[in-house]
């Protein structure tokens, strides 16, 4: 089956690589940070690592995170092959160690131990105009997942009202109660308004787009720099030992919401921060 | 750079200070959500040779299971400390463990707990998969990995040269609440709450 190799190589390249952004920031750091420091220590390892894992093509963390896929496919194309697919390549992924079962049955506890069950892995499907396939995936490790947090502006204790200078201050309370519990340094998505749900899903979202890739809309654009300096400026550090980077990007978007509610919801993922894409024209597949 | 071996003495944990940078090796046992509550709520007896004077690693790792029915580590860095938060000093006294491996630092029950027993925390690099696993040189036996799963099981490890740091330590001192408390101030400066 040649669309489910296809989706095993992508899961392999995104569990054992980074992507080449990731990598050249993860550099930054380490030159950044000064000699004889924990933090220069831990990104030197951090470096290695990643090394490493490329050259054993194992898997840079072992967790190895949450099967995340966004597909956009032509029309007339069947949901259901691309879902048989997906589900076919985390099993066959797990079994050569490129994922770790990751899937649990909340209700019993029993792990599936081949990454497929209810929602798992997760698909997002949308359909285009165009002659191609485009396969997203993301790999979110559970560590970092648990720091998210969703606000409601205003907030009273943070003196943060509806407009984004309120934004600003809920996603510097949200990186600083994370300290170093989500591997950092982190990237920082933050989706501003729609509801509970469409909040969340566009701050991770945000995490497809390239590091150091400013937001089209200048407003967001200025947010994202400010709060790239200022979260850069709590010395939580690598892991949270002190250091000049908690944050390697921040990447904001917004969405129209109801009146009555102004949600900011921030995703952070941890400096493993693993999502590739594949495009499938006709029989070629190319990586990215 | 301290050599540790296992078992640790409490003499020799209770003399190891927050900053300090440690090569762990001996037999170590993973133990993570499932395997606290477990230990603290029905407190089981199998863990009890290789837990006293030893080592608990916060951990789920990758594992490669070999035809002959051996297994071996392919990922196995630490997982976050915090969700054993409400366990963990119970454990550690249980149990007699003089360490425990992880990352992100535990709170102040924990601390307590290790100045009470005798025992530290020590900082794994988080993320560091491939790079800690081939430190892990054997896996000795595995407890509860049917009913648990991979990532859950009590996987009972020898490791060599095993880099950790101590980020908390028996005198109740703590790398994270001094972090913690110096970027509190900072972002309530920058939130203008100051």
């Amino acid at each position: 089956m040649e669309l489910k190799n296809a989706m095993l190589e992508l899961i392999r390249r995104a569990s054992t690589d980074l992507s080449p952004d990731v990598e050249a920031a993860l550099v930054q750091a380490y030159d950044r940070e000064d000699e004889g420091t924990p933090a220069k220590s831990v990104f030197g390892t951090i470096l290695e690592n990643v090394k490493l894992a490329r050259e054993a093509s194992t898997p840079v963390c072992q967790d190895t995170g949450s099967v995340i896929m966004y597909i956009d496919f032509p029309v007339g194309h069947s949901e259901k092959v691309y879902k048989e697919a997906a589900e076919a390549a985390a099993m066959e992924a797990t079994k050569l160690q490129y994922l770790r079962p990751n899937a649990v049955d909340p209700i019993t506890g029993k792990n599936s131990g081949n990454n497929v069950g209810v929602n798992a892995p997760y698909l997002h499907f949308h359909q285009w105009d165009k002659d191609e396939v485009r396969v997203r995936l993301m790999l979110k490790g559970g560590g970092s997942e648990n720091v998210g947090a969703q606000y409601k502006l205003p907030d009273t204790a943070l003196k943060a009202g509806r407009d984004l200078k309120g934004v600003k201050k809920v996603v510097i309370d949200a990186v600083n109660k994370a300290q170093g519990q989500g591997c950092a340094p982190g990237i920082i998505g933050v989706g501003i308004g729609g509801d509970r749900v469409t909040s969340y899903a566009l701050s991770k979202e945000q995490f497809f787009r390239k590091l150091g890739e400013p937001s089209a809309n200048s407003d967001l654009a200025a947010l994202e720099k400010e709060l790239y300096e200022d979260l850069n400026k709590l010395n939580i550090g690598p892991m949270g030992f002190g250091g000049k980077t908690t944050c390697l990007g921040v990447n904001v978007a917004a969405q129209h919401r109801h009146p009555a509610t102004f949600y900011v919801a921030i995703s952070y993922t941890c400096w493993v921060y693993r999502r590739k894409q594949m495009i499938i024209k006709g029989s070629e597949v190319t990586y990215d | 750079m301290i050599k540790l071996t296992t078992p640790i003495s409490e003499e020799t944990a209770r003399s190891l200070k927050v900053g300090d940078e440690v090569l762990l090796s001996g037999t170590i046992v993973t133990a993570r959500d499932a395997a606290h509550k477990l230990m603290v709520e029905e407190k089981p007896d199998f863990p009890r040779p290789y837990m006293k004077d030893g080592v608990i690693y916060h951990c789920g790792p990758v594992v490669k299971k070999h035809e002959d029915g051996s297994y071996s580590f392919v990922a196995a860095g630490p997982t976050t400390s915090t969700r054993e938060e409400p366990y963990q000093a119970a454990v550690c006294e249980e149990y007699s463990v003089r360490a425990v491996i992880g990352k992100g630092g535990m709170g102040p029950k924990t601390l307590e707990g290790l100045q009470k027993v005798g025992a530290v925390y020590l900082h794994a690099v988080g993320g560091a998969g491939t790079l800690i696993a081939k430190r892990c040189t054997k896996v000795e036996t595995v407890f509860k990995l049917e009913e648990f799963g991979t990532p859950e099981a009590f996987w009972v490890i020898q490791v060599e040269d095993f880099p950790c740091v101590v980020t908390m330590d028996s005198h109740g001192n703590s790398l994270h609440k001094e972090i913690a408390a110096k970027s509190d101030e900072i972002a309530k400066e920058l939130m203008g709450l100051k």
